[in-house]
């Protein structure tokens, strides 16, 4: 197998991928107050990866990240159902959200939504789809 | 119970979802899809029940009212069609375990069969024009996939086509969902009537027909009337049966249950544009019609059925009164139910002989004389013979349009029957009679198992001919709400 010395590329990999994993998960936590949310931080985590499978190559890239992509998009999935079906329990109209503030031991008082919780699941499907695509067409020969 | 009308779409939605985890468990796939399957006719049967006896539900997604946010609107029309969905998708189902192959199984063949529903049902439940084309594509997205799964030459190439005129008409409609938009400043479909009859005290504005005209191209084109059917004979020639009978059997009635939702809800103060969508039906029909005489291809002679199908349940609601109204709306649920029993016994043939070539064939009501007779009442069906359940429905939409005076449409309705019957008894004359010949797939094809599904749809479509004085109330609580729009308003937006 032919093997260049990437080595500037691996360096620099491994101080930016924390940069943009970083701001990605800002990004999607900024998502109700700012720009941002579930899509486009999936997009950026995506792009993460992306940079990781150009600097090694798949079987690499798979051995560090062991995510079945697919089963990852339908977990995304079943988070975004299951936060708009649990509206059902309460007997109250699909997709009604419940939030209020929450007293949590280290953290103190936080303002949670379960809007969060779907877009964790738009967050999953996104990531889970674009690395789909990706692999699939990379490992196609 | 607040959710009703949405646990149709949540419970195929939901399964959909755990069919991805058991893509390579095939007999828990089943089992799972079969329940829920199971579980969405019943939901369906209890809207249908809880509209009957109380109105029109409606449903607010999260608890915004009813302009601002999204509403599911289930009205009798749409309960009996997401009833008759589900039937079919029950039914389509049971074929695919004997037919589909394990291959397709494996890739997620289930998994988009249930999407396939959910969009088809989310379709007819919505309230909210937008939302429509989101449901028109998460349908139309199953479909692409439904279509191409296998990866045969046939089907590459026609998905392309496929692909291609549905992505030209998605843009159109956003495109006219945008002009609406502008021109009413809402997106409820309940609320956009208002403003429109608001607007329309003298007559309806130009533009406000020129979007009517643009609905009519875009669900046209999903719908397959007459200019615009080019795509489907091509590419319902591709897929395997059980996908091709869900596709005749719902695909392009959402096409065609989107213009009359469009047509009766929002421009019914602008007779032209029900003058224009009078003349493209009776062209379909004699089109379609044309088209199912002319090939000796049994796929293509019921594909060309659905065209001629679609123009005389669209020549119904153009010429708006309630007997045509009420005949539309009965003839749209027995042609779902007896294309998708006509496709699978097509399916069926096919699978015996090997080929779908009419020369081909012959003699196979000899050796499969169960298989000989459901085809020929599903024939008789199709052509409105009167006990079966094709009759009713024609008739009223004839009797509708000598009421209101559209003598040619009329007439060429009531022709049309005949050359269908003719199309429909060419099969049955040319592949069941005759002298027996020995096929390829004689002894493999499990003709006995398969029958079972399209056995079912005809019992189904003969019990819904003949209690027909049992089914009328529910049809014609369906028409009501068509004519008069008010009703869907007052249901939708409560003041």
């Amino acid at each position: 197998m032919r093997r260049t010395n990437n080595i500037i590329l691996e360096t620099a990999i491994k101080v930016l991928l924390f940069f943009i994993v970083l701001y990605s998960v800002y990004i999607f936590t900024a998502g109700h107050y700012y720009p941002g949310g579930g899509f486009i931080g999936g997009l950026m985590t995506a792009g993460a990866i992306v940079l990781l499978l150009i600097t090694y190559d798949i079987k690499t890239v798979e051995e560090f990240l062991p995510v079945n992509y697919r089963i990852l998009t339908a977990i995304g999935l079943l988070f975004a159902i299951g936060t708009s079906a649990g509206s059902l329990l309460f007997d109250v109209p699909f997709l009604t959200h419940a939030f209020g503030d929450v007293q949590l031991p280290i953290l103190g008082e936080l303002s949670l939504h379960t809007a969060t919780l779907f877009d964790l699941g738009v967050y999953f499907v996104v990531v889970g789809v674009t690395m789909t695509i990706i692999q699939t067409i990379g490992e196609d020969e | 119970m607040t959710n009703l009308i949405i646990l149709p779409i949540l419970i195929p939605l939901f399964t959909g979802v755990i069919l991805i985890f058991l893509n390579n468990r095939i007999m828990a796939q089943r089992v799972v899809a079969s329940i829920s399957s199971i579980g969405t006719i019943i939901a369906a049967w209890l809207i249908v029940q809880k509209v009957r006896t109380d109105g029109i539900q409606s449903l607010n997604i999260s608890s915004w009212d009813a302009p601002f946010g999204i509403t599911l609107v289930s009205d009798m029309l749409s309960a009996l069609l997401v009833l008759t969905t589900s039937i079919i998708a029950f039914v389509c189902l049971i074929y695919s375990f004997k037919s589909i192959g394990e291959e397709r199984e494996k890739y997620y063949y289930y998994a988009v069969f249930y999407f396939l529903l959910v969009g088809v049902n989310g379709a007819f439940t919505t309230g909210d024009i937008f939302n429509l084309f989101v449901f028109f594509e998460v349908m139309l997205m199953s479909s692409y996939v439904l279509l191409v799964l296998g990866g045969t030459k046939i089907q590459l190439r026609e998905s392309i086509k496929y692909l291609l005129v549905n992505v030209i008409s998605s843009a159109l409609f956003i495109i006219a969902v945008a002009y609406l938009y502008s021109v009413v400043g809402t997106l409820n479909m309940a609320h956009i009537s208002a403003r429109i009859n608001e607007i329309s005290v003298n007559g309806m504005p130009g533009i406000l027909t020129v979007i009517a005209v643009l609905f009519l191209i875009v669900f046209g084109l999903k719908g397959a009337i007459f200019p615009l059917y080019f795509w489907m004979p091509g590419s319902y020639y591709a897929p395997p049966a059980p996908v091709l009978a869900l596709f005749g059997a719902l695909l392009t009635k959402v096409g065609v249950y989107s213009i009359t939702r469009t047509y009766t809800l929002f421009f019914y103060h602008d007779m032209d544009t029900f003058g224009i969508l009078s003349i493209l039906a009776i062209l379909s029909i004699v089109f379609g019609v044309i088209g199912a005489i002319a090939y000796w291809d049994i796929k293509n002679i019921i594909i060309y059925n659905i065209i001629v199908a679609v123009g005389v349940i669209l020549y119904g609601i153009s010429v708006l009164n309630t007997a045509s109204i009420t005949g539309a709306v009965y003839y749209l649920m027995h042609d779902m139910l007896i294309k998708a029993a006509l496709f699978l016994l097509v399916g069926v043939v096919i699978s015996i002989t090997g080929t779908s070539n009419l020369r081909n064939i012959s003699g196979l009501i000899n050796r499969f004389p169960g298989l000989g007779w459901t085809f020929f009442i599903a024939a008789l069906a199709l052509a409105g013979i009167p006990p079966l359940s094709g009759f009713v429905g024609k008739l009223l939409i004839v009797q509708g349009g000598f009421e209101g005076e559209s003598f040619l449409g009329a007439f060429i309705t009531l022709m049309s029957s005949l050359l269908v019957l003719f199309s429909v008894m060419k099969i049955f004359i040319n592949g069941f009679w005759g002298k027996d010949r020995t096929y390829v797939g004689e002894e493999k094809a499990p003709v006995k198992q398969l029958l079972i599904a399209p056995v079912i749809l005809v019992v189904t479509s003969a019990l819904y001919g003949i209690g027909s004085e049992f089914i009328l109330p529910y049809i014609t609580q369906a028409a009501d709400t068509l004519i008069d729009p008010n009703i869907y308003i007052n249901a939708v937006i409560k003041e």
